[in-house]
């Protein structure tokens, strides 16, 4: 690969001094922040409202992406039921925003807890098989979720379940239907911490046996890498995400049904990893932002969405397969 | 949870059962043999499948005109009709399986490139053909038009008889026309592939790369061929499911892959992926399982099974039931 933006920025990072370091990530964020009033002619969207368009799809198909990107660029494990944790996060915060009084906050860690036994005990049975098993039987668990929730009559059945309760008011940030806005910091808060926490991780150990169970399970495993143990914390770790962005999309929509987490979902998510550049944050990001954003602005994409995508899948990885930013060259496999 | 229904029709829900088995053995044969050459689980398969079952309805509807209100045929129409729908839907599948195998495999195949972006891949071909064909179909169903007119050769409806004190029912028994033919049709089919790649050139070809893709070029196989011929010999079978299916289930949409897929590759892997004869078994007993759960848990729960019994199977025998090594060869 001849150009590759990727190694460009990581070059001008490496040689900038601490103080342009902070001076690059401030600016982004403040960047990010300030994203709800750039809401010109330009990045208006037709149909649903700007703000809301921020929140739902972008910021949590970012933050997902980010949570799957764990999964499969980091350590190469193909999750196709990705939707799953995020149904499970959002059906959490459904039934107990509903029939218990706990609010938001609350429920919040309890979502990420239980899709991340979920993420386990779906995990244990299957990560110690061969990755294309994991393939199959994740795909048939996003399948299973879709057909417990719609066939449950006690949690609404296929009408789903309505009036989740808003967060409570947090700072002087008021979460309703007109304030998006709340949402959005809410989300961007949470793909920050994610951001850092999967800074962090790269570089210390399990960041480490990830990359190598990536390369190769068979060598990394002989070299004495527990494969198993850091095969389920990653899958863990990425239900988590995926089981925080089901929580904050159950409060922002007031109201969760089984065909909201269909198969698509999961593949969307993962075209987003795909097309951006498997294993590197930035590239997931951008990628993630393209791919929801897009078809918001352009409606007639809208309907041949999934085709797109699926496209995208196709020719990424025929001609391009390390996505439009591409991880640093160091980390690459020999394979690829 | 309701077993009087699983007793009262015991038989009649077997031959159902054998039925769809059958249907599963013959999409787990594609499963099952292009994983033997390549090692990988071709995802597009369930696409190739949905393929076949509107390939089977166009043959019918448009090809020789009939429509959904069309009255059932008879004598030798009905055999020509029937087999003219079955080969088309064959070739239909194993033109695009071999097309599947040319845009998401091949390349990727020749660069060395690692399993996951090979699968990326093929779930990429297998979303571009399902929507493809949502978006032409409009998302709605189509139906067969039922050119088999559904006789039953035998019905039996059942009884009870008291022994002392218990009440003992006997099963309905029940078995149609078309459900007897996809067994009939089906056996000789899997018969004739055993036979082809036990004892022909090709198959001979297929099994030597299996066993070593490298040795077997080494020993002049051409790889591009054989690999083509698995996925024609798969689409076959595949396509042939889908006529099946089409016959007996008479309606068919964009999606009907999906489940079918997952129940037929859970097929294969509770026969010991990678192993024909265990396809054939595998496919059976998920049939009959899928049958007499949804007989006693209700119909929507049906997909469930095929997902409950491949994480047992992947929990407790992941060779499968007949074997195959495939622990070994991790991604």
């Amino acid at each position: 690969m001849a150009f590759n933006l990727r190694d460009r920025g990581a070059d001008i990072w490496d040689r900038a001094p601490r103080s342009g370091r902070i001076a690059i990530a401030l600016s982004a964020m403040l960047f990010a922040i300030c994203l709800p009033f750039l809401g010109g002619t330009f990045l208006n969207t037709p149909i649903s409202s700007y703000e809301a368009v921020l929140v739902y799809p972008v910021g949590l198909f970012v933050l997902m992406a980010l949570g799957l990107n764990i999964v499969v660029g980091k350590s190469g494990l193909l999750d196709l039921g990705y939707v799953a944790f995020f149904a499970i996060g959002a059906y959490t915060m459904a039934i107990l925003g509903t029939h218990t009084g706990l609010n938001f906050w609350e429920i919040l860690p309890i979502g990420i807890g239980l899709a991340m036994l979920s993420g386990v005990i779906l995990g244990l049975p299957t990560l110690r098989l061969r990755g294309d098993y994991l393939a199959i039987v994740t795909l048939g668990f996003g399948e299973i979720v879709r057909i417990v929730a719609l066939n449950t009559m006690s949690i609404g059945g296929p009408n789903g379940i309505a009036n989740i309760p808003n967060p409570p008011k947090f700072l002087s940030l008021e979460y309703t239907l007109q304030n998006q806005k709340a949402y959005y910091w809410t989300v961007l808060f949470l793909i920050f911490l994610v951001i850092w926490m999967v800074r962090r991780l790269s570089t210390r150990r399990p960041g480490r046996a990830w990359e190598s169970i990536r390369q190769d399970e068979d060598v990394a495993d002989l070299m004495g890498v527990k494969t198993l143990k850091y095969k389920i914390w990653a899958f863990a770790i990425g239900a988590a995400i995926g089981g925080a962005g089901g929580v904050v999309f159950a409060a922002k929509s007031m109201f969760v049904a089984p065909e909201m987490f269909t198969l698509n979902t999961s593949i969307l998510i993962l075209a987003c990893v795909v097309f951006g550049g498997m294993g590197n944050i930035w590239g997931v990001i951008t990628g993630a932002v393209i791919l929801s954003y897009l078809p918001e602005r352009i409606r007639f994409i809208s309907d041949a969405r999934l085709l797109i995508f699926g496209l995208t899948l196709v020719v990424m990885m025929n001609l391009r397969a390390d996505g439009i930013l591409p991880r640093k060259k160091r980390e690459r496999s020999f394979h690829s | 949870m309701d077993f009087s229904v699983l007793f009262d029709q015991f038989f009649a829900l077997t031959i159902d059962g054998i039925a769809l088995g059958f249907i599963y053995s013959l999409i787990a044969l594609g499963y099952t043999m292009v994983y033997g050459v390549l090692r990988l689980i071709n995802f597009a398969n369930s696409e190739v499948f949905m393929l076949g079952t509107f390939a089977t309805i166009m043959t019918s509807k448009n090809i020789f005109g009939y429509a959904d209100d069309s009255e059932p045929l008879t004598g030798w129409k009905l055999v020509y009709t029937l087999l003219a729908c079955m080969i088309i839907s064959m070739l239909v599948c194993a033109i695009a399986g071999v097309l599947v195998e040319i845009i998401a495999y091949r390349r990727l195949r020749k660069n060395g490139s690692n399993r996951l972006t090979t699968l990326i891949s093929a779930i990429g071909v297998s979303i571009v053909i399902s929507e493809t064909v949502r978006i032409l179909t409009s998302s709605a169903p189509a139906n067969n038009p039922r050119l088999l007119d559904k006789i039953f050769l035998v019905s039996y409806e059942g009884t009870k008889f008291h022994l002392f004190k218990f009440e003992i029912p006997v099963s309905a028994f029940e078995l149609r026309l078309d459900t007897l033919l996809v067994i009939i049709f089906a056996i000789v089919l899997l018969v004739s592939v055993d036979r082809f790649v036990k004892h022909s050139r090709l198959g001979k070809g297929i099994r030597a790369v299996s066993m070593s893709e490298e040795n077997s070029q080494l020993m002049g196989v051409n790889l591009n061929k054989v690999i083509s011929s698995t996925f024609f010999i798969a689409g076959l079978m595949t396509g042939a499911a889908a006529f099946f299916y089409t016959t007996v289930y008479e309606s068919t949409k964009f999606n009907v892959g999906f489940e079918l897929g997952l129940a037929a590759f859970t097929a294969a892997v509770l026969g010991g992926i990678g192993n024909l004869r265990g396809a054939f078994f595998g496919g059976i007993s998920l049939g009959l399982l899928e049958i007499y759960a949804a007989t006693i848990f209700g119909t929507q729960w049906k997909a469930v099974t095929a997902f409950v019994v491949l994480v047992l199977v992947l929990l407790f025998k992941p060779n499968g039931l007949f074997g195959e090594s495939l622990q070994k060869a991790r991604v």
